[in-house]
């Protein structure tokens, strides 16, 4: 694997339980370090598929078939297939390495200090200065801390969908991934919110390797480095995204980013 | 009769009969209150909380129902929430999860009666006589599937994408369902565990043949021990008048405290959404 990849799927086939065919066929991607990588696509395409295998968050459910690679640059150099792993305890530490970001807000039911403290908890930090400082930069990456800095002990529940979003993004920074997976991060948000989101994804991009699943193409072409447009379970084509929006080389990813389909 | 005429005609034929129904389901309950209430407050005195049974008062029945109910429920709540859990986050939609769902719903609707006497089968009649373990036992029993069924459809409520949230943190499964999962439903559990236990605080059938009753106060669980309904049940046939009249004093202290917990139940409901 290149220096310059944090991931990189190769010839990935992926089969939903009791499904009779694969919902992603023979895909290649690669995830380029410290850069924004979109996926794009119309409904059903499987981009939120590709995305969620990215960090096995499939296996919740049982009879999930992978078939190919998806390689992971770990911090000692070496290089895993992630989808060799089997223990729960591998998948977790995976997961640690590889956070999520979901549609809908998810806030934990508890206090908005504690959903950033709780999962820095679970990984040891005992000291309450550390948990402090630790939550203070989370919320401060998540541009959240001006906002909340005066309710720490409310209900994360109470806050508005857009809060809620950074909150949750500030609780998977806050355990320092290496990479952070965004599936359709804004399609639930008002365009103000959505705004900040973005603003903060390419901020991120400084420390993380992002990978984002967007329904929206403008939103890819503002925000992302590299584009994959995705159609019926296949990658069609993989550049850099300038070059995806301006000139395409396949028929199929123009028609779709000139909104002639999808 | 034109087609529009013929569909108010109808129309008012149906809402009159409903109405109707309603109205005569109402009356009943009205009619159960009203008579509750007037025979109720006729011997109903501060006396009756601190006599027993023997000097006629209710002391050692409110003591024995209350004690017999609040065992049952700590018996009943951790191997029911414990079931509940297993159904929902472990076993879900395996065959042997289904089948125990369906277990628990005919076991919810089976006669209290039948369980009573299944207790007294086997924990009455080994030792010789009645007691208080034992309607201990006959109300968990009952208290069981309510439990595991309000703890199942509760943590169900909670949204997937809250469990996969945890799982994207790197988080064990069993923190996600302790720390997150039923946090989020505590509410919910909560009143379902309120109105289980409102269900069996009022029963007679199970404690009927396994801990009978008592006239006097005790805290020995291993002799007949006191209950509230089933000394209700005898009350209500005793010759003298005084007693039929108690009789109906406790009912009625009983009828206002499951109100009550159900008013509270339904509170809590509301609040939540």
């Amino acid at each position: 694997m290149d220096a310059n990849l944090m991931m990189e799927v190769k010839d990935f086939s992926f089969t939903y339980p009791n499904a009779p065919k694969p919902s992603l066929k023979h895909i290649n991607l690669r995830v380029v370090k410290n850069r924004i990588t979109a996926l794009i696509g119309p409904s059903g395409c499987g981009k939120s598929t590709l995305l969620r295998a990215m960090n096995r968050i499939h296996d919740l459910y049982p009879g999930c078939k992978y078939e190919g690679a998806i390689n992971l640059q770990c911090v000692d150099g070496s290089v895993k297939n992630i989808l060799e792993w089997t223990k729960e305890n591998d998948l977790i530490r995976l997961r640690q390495k590889v956070g999520m970001i979901f549609q809908k807000p998810t806030p934990f039911p508890m206090s908005i200090y504690d959903n950033i403290a709780y999962g820095l908890k679970l990984q040891g930090i005992r000291s309450k200065s550390e948990l402090d400082d630790r939550v203070e930069e989370a919320l401060r990456d998540g541009a959240l801390w001006n906002e909340v800095k005066d309710r720490l002990k409310d209900d994360a529940r109470g806050l508005s969908g857009g809060q809620q979003q950074r909150l949750c993004i500030a609780r998977s920074v806050a355990l320092r991934p290496d990479v952070i997976l965004f599936d359709e991060p804004t399609s639930a948000l008002d365009p103000i919110s959505t705004v900040a989101i973005e603003e903060m994804i390419m901020e991120l991009r400084e420390q993380y390797t992002i990978c984002i699943v967007t329904h929206n193409m403008q939103q890819a072409a503002r925000i992302s480095d590299y584009t994959a447009f995705m159609y019926l379970g296949e990658l069609i084509e993989y550049d850099e995204t300038d070059t995806i929006f301006t000139n395409p080389s396949q028929k199929q990813t123009e028609d779709y980013i000139t909104g002639r389909f999808g | 009769m034109n087609l529009q005429n013929r569909r108010l005609f109808y129309n008012r034929v149906f809402s009159v009969l409903s109405i109707g129904t309603a109205l005569l389901g109402l009356i009943f309950l009205g009619w159960i209150i009203v008579t509750l209430v007037i025979k109720g407050t006729e011997a109903m005195s501060l006396d009756l909380f601190t006599t027993d049974l023997i000097n006629n008062g209710l002391r050692n029945l409110l003591w024995g129902q209350f004690v017999l109910s609040i065992l049952a429920t700590v018996l009943a709540i951790p191997i029911g929430m414990l079931a509940g859990i297993w159904l929902q986050e472990y076993g879900n939609h395996t065959k042997f999860a289904t089948f125990i769902r369906d277990l628990s719903d005919v076991m919810m609707s089976a006669p209290s009666i039948v369980i009573g006497t299944f207790v007294y089968a086997i924990l009455v009649v080994p030792v010789g006589h009645a007691n208080g373990w034992a309607g201990i036992v006959a109300l968990a029993i009952l208290m069981l599937p309510i439990v595991v069924r309000t703890t199942d459809d509760m943590l169900g409520l909670i949204p997937r994408e809250l469990r996969e949230a945890g799982v994207a943190l790197g988080i064990p499964k069993y923190r996600i369902i302790l720390d997150i999962i039923i946090r989020g439903a505590k509410v919910g559990i909560m009143t379902g565990l309120l109105l289980a236990f409102a269900r069996i605080v009022g029963e007679t059938a199970p404690l009927l043949y396994t801990s009978g009753t008592s006239q006097y106060w005790t805290t020995n669980l291993n002799e007949t021990f006191p209950s509230l309904t089933v000394s209700i049940y005898n009350l209500a046939t005793h010759p003298q008048e005084e007693m039929v009249k108690l009789g109906w004093a406790g009912a009625l202290i009983l009828a206002v405290f499951v109100l009550a917990l159900n008013i509270i139940g339904r509170y809590l409901v509301r609040k939540k959404h």
